[in-house]
């Protein structure tokens, strides 16, 4: 299927690159909709890739690419299950986006995330596992999920211990900050910064440039220089449910949920 | 170095034309939320282009519970 229009994203084929858009408001937060939408891109991808030289990822909202996990859905589900039946959930559900992350960084395409405005958590680690990060100049990147008592759960610390020094993981990780275009191309996390509404445009000429090269050589090279740390990603989702069940993520995710203020998004 | 009404100018100049609010109407107490209409992800929005136009960077924690104009000029202008 070249084409498809879903709830929360839409993908096509656009001058022999394919183009998934995620359009699910307010911010394109991650949830078990969106889920499911990734796992039917993820299951078409081998056929597209058919048919394609790279994959672009954008979002067509204005506040950003993704705000990440859809949090006030994880912390409805925790509220409806009990104990055990909850961790079972969030540990399936960890275990089908990780799939579907996986089969996004191993395609043979050349992937180029558009990122702009909020790129946090679980939309980060959707950026990190593509190839190419271009970045709209006012983007803002940060993993915020030591605020509620848990780490990255998408696939990012491995992700971004590969692309990046551990010392600026430590800081981003563990200070929970985020982080604009000039920090990001400094530590080595975006390669081209585009002016405000660009980045999509600049995508596209980055895909057509990747696409004069022969495709069995780019896909070598790919492999040969992103591994994917599988075994670290396992052990991420073992850590992150092992957090999961503490009564401080109850009460972060609480405050997130009901917080009707303005500042949600801030530390 | 600016001085902090130098720096306190430059934010309200830019908050007024980015959220198109007319400049007399801001002032260095107002609370920035209340004032321009904006919440977290705009707050966000106007650290980006303040970050840009001082040239530096300024960690989102450091304006925690900050809502006034005069106090993020001190934060800023600690930075210059």
């Amino acid at each position: 299927m070249n084409d498809f229009k879903g709830q929360t994203l839409s993908w096509q084929m656009v001058n022999g690159a394919i183009e998934l858009a995620l359009h699910r408001d307010p911010c394109n937060e991650i949830g078990s909709l969106t889920l499911e939408e990734l796992e039917r891109f993820a299951a078409a991808l081998p056929g597209l890739a058919n048919e394609a030289q790279a994959l672009i990822i954008h979002s067509t909202l204005k506040a950003g690419f993704s705000a990440g996990a859809d949090l006030r859905e994880l912390f409805q589900r925790g509220q409806e299950m009990e104990n055990g039946a909850a961790l079972r959930g969030v540990r399936e559900f960890l275990e089908r986006i990780h799939a579907v992350m996986n089969t996004l960084d191993a395609t043979p395409l050349t992937t180029i995330a558009a990122v702009h405005g909020v790129t946090f958590g679980g939309g980060f680690e959707l950026a990190l596992v593509c190839d190419i990060i271009i970045a709209d100049r006012m983007t803002r990147f940060c993993f915020p999920e030591l605020r509620l008592g848990l780490i990255p759960g998408f696939g990012g610390i491995p992700r971004l211990k590969r692309d990046l020094g551990n010392a600026v993981v430590r800081d981003l990780l563990l200070t929970g900050r985020s982080f604009n275009v000039v920090k990001a191309q400094q530590i080595g996390l975006v390669s081209q910064i585009a002016a405000e509404g660009e980045g999509l445009r600049l995508a596209r000429s980055t895909a057509s440039q990747v696409g004069k090269f022969d495709r069995q050589t780019a896909a070598a090279a790919k492999a040969f220089v992103k591994p994917i740390p599988y075994e670290e990603l396992k052990r991420e989702i073992d850590i992150f449910c092992g957090l999961y069940s503490r009564p401080a993520v109850e009460e972060g995710l609480r405050k997130f949920v009901e917080n009707e203020g303005v500042q949600p998004y801030l530390p | 170095m600016p001085t902090t009404d130098h720096t306190l100018d430059q934010i309200l100049d830019l908050a007024a034309t980015h959220f198109r609010v007319p400049r007399e109407k801001l002032s260095a107490d107002d609370d920035f939320f209340k004032t321009l209409g904006i919440d977290s992800l705009q707050a966000l929005d106007l650290l980006t282009r303040l970050e840009h136009h001082f040239g530096i960077e300024l960690p989102d924690y450091e304006l925690q519970g900050v809502s006034d104009f005069r106090t993020l000029a001190n934060r800023i202008q600690a930075r210059l």
